[in-house]
């Protein structure tokens, strides 16, 4: 097999940054559109913490990412100046927030994806991010323990609690296999050691939330059928909109410093 | 009515001493009930404060905003449990001072009742609301209640923070392009008032102001935090190049201080009553919420109740 040459390796690590630094981004976003709206004010709190840690993976991975570049992109450029069409996050997290069992059952599902695969990262052969990938998953463990408890509450509270969460989980399963969608900038960076194989993750992510619906006396989905398009860039249509307000006042004012 | 007496005076000598006053210490009903409106008055405030500044977090115009702004709002929650939390110490529960919020019978401080129309009132709160905030909350550390108290020195920690990153908004603003320079100055313009109305009425017409200062509760009038303000504030305009809104604005070598114009007591007291241009959706959006989130809530105590009957079982 020929060597990889370091322009396509550098095209391939900056995709995969995107779309780590995106899937935060994105979902640190809508977390935070929960800001003065929770169910109660100690978990205003707690989303706003989740949505702050997103957001500072999100900053770190793009600016890696705008590093790896080498265009001289910053974190900013790259969050505001791409519109979706370049966005590589996964579709689930651009979903909308529904009420917080959707929320919750978007956080769970993400999450749980989340754990194995900066676990996996830590050990990344890319000393930078298997650094950053430490920091997060010791933010994303505290982040499973909250979404882990509240899918038990609200699954084994009452019976609205249980159906409401169940339709969160139903409704956003199409989503779910999106996370798993390589490209060859996969197969490029696992034999470089730099990324785990993310389609192998699949397996153990399922049985994970298996456990954790069953104990919260849920179902697990049946569907089979997946959406996908995340990777190519085709998204929802969700995450233009978040983009536009995301994006009104840098594109209102170009070039302007904040 | 001897014990009350002998009470009563005991109480006034502890507040003669000094000392803080606990809740498990006797108090006159007086006491409690001006500490009960002050307290959950200023958590509500908090609270109902994450509202105009939780408006800008998903348009905040780069990363490091987006963080510093909501990290500043989150802050400004965490003071509202706080506080519930020292309203408690006095026997009235969460849910029932709650309840007077979105009843209208507890206030909470009007400057929430003006809207945030562009970014540059991010800057504007930070700086202008915070800080005539720190000025009533660093007195407020030597409150005679005790809880009251230390709420406040958690608090007062804080919030040079948020006074800071406001004030770093505005000085980017005012550094920016004509555009952004006139956005920071509207926003001045807009906020100045309504912050100097935030201390309240005048001492001569303030009816719980002298009994406060009585009790230790409030140790500076209303009129004397005010001065204080404007005196420290209009440098700091200056720095900014941005120009107060008051044309009777001047230094007053004799005093020491500035002279400045008169607040629209028209529009305070209309604005308190209920009038102000955010009034209805402030609370409304505060009713939504609450009642979007009951089922949760219950869920929560359903699934809490369940646990521990489990474990009882199980101790049996
Ligand atoms: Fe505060
Ligand atoms: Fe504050």
């Amino acid at each position: 097999m020929p060597a990889m040459s370091e322009t396509s390796h550098t095209k391939a690590l900056f995709e995969i940054l995107l779309r780590l630094g995106d899937n935060s981004l994105v979902l640190g976003h809508r977390l935070s559109e929960w800001c003065s709206k929770g169910p109660i004010l100690e978990e205003d709190l707690a989303l706003a913490n989740i949505s702050l840690d997103c957001i500072g993976q999100a900053r770190l991975l793009l600016t890696y990412a705008g590093e790896t570049e080498g265009k001289g992109r910053s974190e900013d450029d790259l969050a505001y100046g791409r519109l979706s069409a370049d966005y590589r996050n996964a579709l689930l997290v651009e979903m909308p927030n529904g009420d917080f069992g959707v929320t919750i059952a978007r956080q769970l599902y993400y999450t749980v994806f989340a754990d194995l695969l900066y676990s996996a990262l830590r050990q990344s052969t890319d000393a930078q991010l298997a650094g950053i990938a430490a920091k997060a998953h010791k933010e994303i463990q505290y982040h499973l323990r909250h979404c882990t408890e509240w899918t038990l509450r609200l699954g084994d509270g009452t019976e609205e609690s249980n159906r409401r969460i169940q339709k969160g989980f139903d409704e956003l399963w199409a989503y779910t296999g999106d996370l798993f969608a390589t490209t060859e900038a996969d197969t490029q960076l696992v034999q470089a050691g730099i990324i785990p194989d993310v389609a192998a993750l699949q397996a153990a992510w399922k049985t994970q939330i298996e456990n954790i619906l069953s104990q919260a006396t849920l179902t697990l989905p049946q569907g089979t059928w997946m959406q996908k398009g995340s990777r190519q860039g085709i998204h929802t249509e969700h995450l233009s909109y978040l983009l536009g307000e995301m994006q009104s006042l840098t594109r209102a004012y170009p070039g302007a410093s904040w | 009515m001897e014990n009350t007496i002998q009470l009563e005076e005991l109480f006034d000598a502890k507040l003669e001493r000094g000392e803080f006053i606990e809740p498990k210490d006797w108090m006159p009903e007086k006491y409690r009930k001006t500490l009960i409106r002050q307290i959950s008055q200023h958590a509500h405030s908090e609270v109902i404060g994450m509202q105009p500044e939780g408006n800008w977090i998903t348009r905040a115009p780069s990363l490091r905003r987006k963080a510093v702004l909501l990290a500043k709002v989150q802050d400004e929650g965490g003071h509202g449990l706080y506080l519930y939390s020292a309203c408690e110490t006095l026997g009235i529960s969460r849910d029932e001072v709650i309840q007077q919020l979105q009843s209208g019978k507890a206030k909470y401080s009007s400057i929430f009742n003006y809207p945030t129309l562009t970014w540059a009132d991010m800057g504007a709160i930070g700086w202008l609301v915070d800080g005539a905030a720190i000025m009533n909350q660093v007195m407020l550390q030597r409150t005679s209640y005790g809880p009251y108290s230390r709420a406040m020195v958690r608090i007062c920690k804080e919030e040079s923070f948020h006074q800071r990153q406001g004030y770093e908004i505005m000085c980017v603003l005012a550094k920016g392009s004509p555009e952004q320079k006139a956005m920071a100055q509207d926003a001045l313009n807009r906020w100045w008032w309504p912050t100097l109305m935030m201390f309240g009425p005048k001492d001569a017409e303030s009816s719980n102001s002298a009994e406060s200062i009585k009790w230790k509760i409030k140790r500076e009038t209303n009129d004397e935090l005010r001065q204080k303000f404007v005196d420290r504030t209009v440098p700091q305009a200056e720095h900014l190049g941005l120009t107060v809104p008051d044309k009777d604005l001047k230094w007053n070598a004799e005093r020491n201080s500035y002279d400045f114009g008169e607040i629209d007591w028209e529009e305070f007291w209309n604005v308190v009553q209920g009038n102000g241009p955010c009034n209805k959706v402030r609370i409304e959006n505060h009713v939504r919420a609450h009642e979007e989130g009951k089922w949760v809530r219950e869920a929560a105590a359903a699934y809490a109740a369940k646990k521990a009957k489990a474990a009882q079982v199980q101790v049996a």
